[in-house]
């Protein structure tokens, strides 16, 4: 993501945003939970029309611990944007960008059917790729990730193989 | 009788309907034969590739992109490895950006054409699909000839290519794109002026700019509607920057202009490929970074230190830096990215896949409104999506 204009877009949101991060040419504005509407819409304003993507990261058992991202895309001239979202795991609420990007919808309702984050103001907040009658929200650290039980007599559902078992963070 | 005609009719359509090249419903509310509103009900292919990611080493991962989306295999291992190499801030060799790039664009290619041939079947033009399908199996054959596998090849690294290319290919390359064109011209022939078929796709399915705008559509779909956007050009990757292409655009936003960009595209995807030919020249195509790549086998016998290097790749993986990027390729169906973040152990923390079938089927329902309902059939299919790529 390079971009021709960091500093203007970082001096754009510096009213709305409460950090910002660089990493790989890439910048990331953290903005709180009440301004999104209208980071989303200044954003729209300033030329990234393109809302590429919206989806969420769950960083149990560290808090807060959503994070909900939203990808902006400007086509011409080419940039990228990034506005992140931290959300408590108690109250995972955030008002809707459907009215800004009508594309949100169901990005919205993919990120409410995995992570559980309400999105008040969304039209139809609905699962959308598990069965209505589904119980939990399958991207949530929380939420295992065993075999399906079957009718057999003595089936246990394993977890799927560790064979490389996951080691602790590294410093660079 | 004016009771009745006020009345509006539910038709379900799916999930197993031939039209909707996997399983997809679409409940519509009709009118007469008009229809007024449509709900695309998704999540009959969700297999939960996401979740699975974060249980699995970066290196191991490599197996689940081709399985996402199964038409353009190469490009899915491309956009992964991609943000990987993004995430540890590295670049594959210059041979392996030039071979990955000559490969995806054959990938592009064999996806578009099975697009061609399944949507002429659509509209009952059934002579066009063993065509395409065998001109797509040439590709195949390349694909299979370079990983030894036609479709989940799992031939990219991170940090480069499994092994180089064997022997006789690049003359079997040239072969093939020097066919393809002229093949195109052929199918031209058969359907750009055809009158049955322009009278099922002009007009149909129409996008405007704006919608497609409003509802993130990328790919043929958004160019088809005069969305000048190109992965490829608007951030290019992979080395795109040194090549010299088109990026054809349509004006009406129907199925017949997503017709001639895609017909367009499989053309510069060969204009691409001979030039990357050209610049193939001997080098490494695995990064020298024992951190990241295995060291070479000779290397084992003699030294201690790339013993252990191997084990701990073996082992345990590769350890990237705690961050998150997103990076994005052209797919053939549109932008395609993956979102990843790392804390800095083995296994990532999340992976996103940004599908384009998911964004450009969510305009559906705008592109079909007040059509009829067998115009639904030449929409979906002028779509493109993969069931696959939609539902992850």
């Amino acid at each position: 993501m390079t971009d021709p204009r960091p500093d203007d877009l970082a001096r754009m949101f510096q009213d709305l945003t409460e950090a910002e991060v660089w990493f790989r040419d890439e910048l990331t504005l953290f903005i709180p939970r009440e301004h999104i509407p209208d980071a989303l819409t200044r954003a729209r304003e300033h030329g990234f029309i393109l809302l590429t993507d919206l989806t969420a990261v769950d960083r149990h058992p560290q808090e807060p611990r959503f994070e909900v991202v939203y990808l902006l895309t400007s086509p011409a001239p080419p940039a990228r944007l990034r506005l992140t979202v931290r959300l408590p795991g108690a109250e995972p609420v955030l008002p809707s960008a459907v009215a800004v990007f009508p594309a949100a919808n169901w990005l919205e309702r993919e990120v409410f059917d995995m992570f559980g984050i309400r999105f008040p103001g969304h039209p139809d907040l609905k699962r959308i790729l598990m069965p209505d009658d589904w119980e939990g929200h399958p991207l949530r650290k929380d939420f295992p990730l065993v075999e399906e039980p079957v009718e057999f007599v003595g089936h246990v559902p394993k977890p799927p193989s560790a064979i490389i078992p996951k080691t602790p963070p590294r410093q660079a | 009788m004016n009771e009745l005609t006020r009345e509006t009719i539910v038709l379900n359509m799916g999930p197993h309907h031939p039209s909707t090249h996997g399983v997809l419903r679409l409940i519509v509310e009709l009118e007469g034969e008009v229809i007024i509103r449509t709900e695309p009900v998704i999540g009959y292919l969700h297999t939960g590739f996401e979740k699975e990611m974060e249980t699995r080493t970066y290196h191991q991962n490599i197996v689940f992109p081709p399985r996402i989306e199964y038409l353009a295999t190469m490009i899915e291992e491309h956009a992964y490895v991609l943000a990987v190499e993004k995430l540890l801030g590295i670049r594959a060799p210059r041979r392996a950006e030039v071979i990955r790039v000559i490969l995806a664009e054959l990938s592009r290619i064999a996806s578009h054409l099975i697009w061609l041939g399944t949507s002429a079947v659509d509209v009952n033009v059934t002579s066009l699909l063993m065509y395409c399908f065998n001109d797509r199996e040439r590709i195949m054959d390349l694909l299979e000839m370079v990983s030894g596998q036609r479709m989940m090849h799992g031939y990219m690294r991170i940090g480069g290519l499994q092994w180089d290319l064997p022997e006789g290919f690049v003359e079997r390359v040239r072969g093939v794109i020097d066919d393809v064109p002229r093949r195109l011209d052929e199918y031209e022939g058969l359907l750009t002026d055809n009158l049955i078929w322009r009278e099922r796709t002009e007009g149909v399915a129409v996008l405007t700019r704006d919608d497609a705008l409003r509802y993130g559509c990328t790919g043929p779909i958004g160019r088809g509607s005069g969305l000048s956007y190109d992965v490829r050009k608007a951030f290019p990757y992979g080395g795109y920057e040194e090549y010299d292409f088109d990026v054809p655009l349509g004006v009406a936003g129907d199925a017949y202009a997503r017709y001639l960009v895609r017909l367009e595209e499989m053309r510069q995807s060969c204009r691409i490929i001979r030039q990357a030919l050209d610049r193939l020249e001997p080098g490494p195509v695995l990064v020298d970074d024992r951190k990241v790549a295995l060291p070479p086998r000779r290397e084992l016998v003699r030294s201690m230190e790339a013993v252990i290097h191997q084990f701990k790749l073996v082992s345990e993986g590769i350890h990237p830096p705690a961050g998150e990027v997103y990076s994005a390729v052209e797919s053939p169906r549109g932008e395609k990215g993956y979102f990843i973040v790392s804390d800095g152990s083995n296994r990532p923390v999340r992976v996103r896949v940004r599908a384009p079938s998911f964004t450009n089927l969510q305009a559906l329902p705008v592109m079909i409104f007040r059509n009829t309902v067998a115009d639904v059939v030449v929409a979906i299919a002028s779509i493109d999506i993969v069931l696959g790529d939609v539902d992850r």
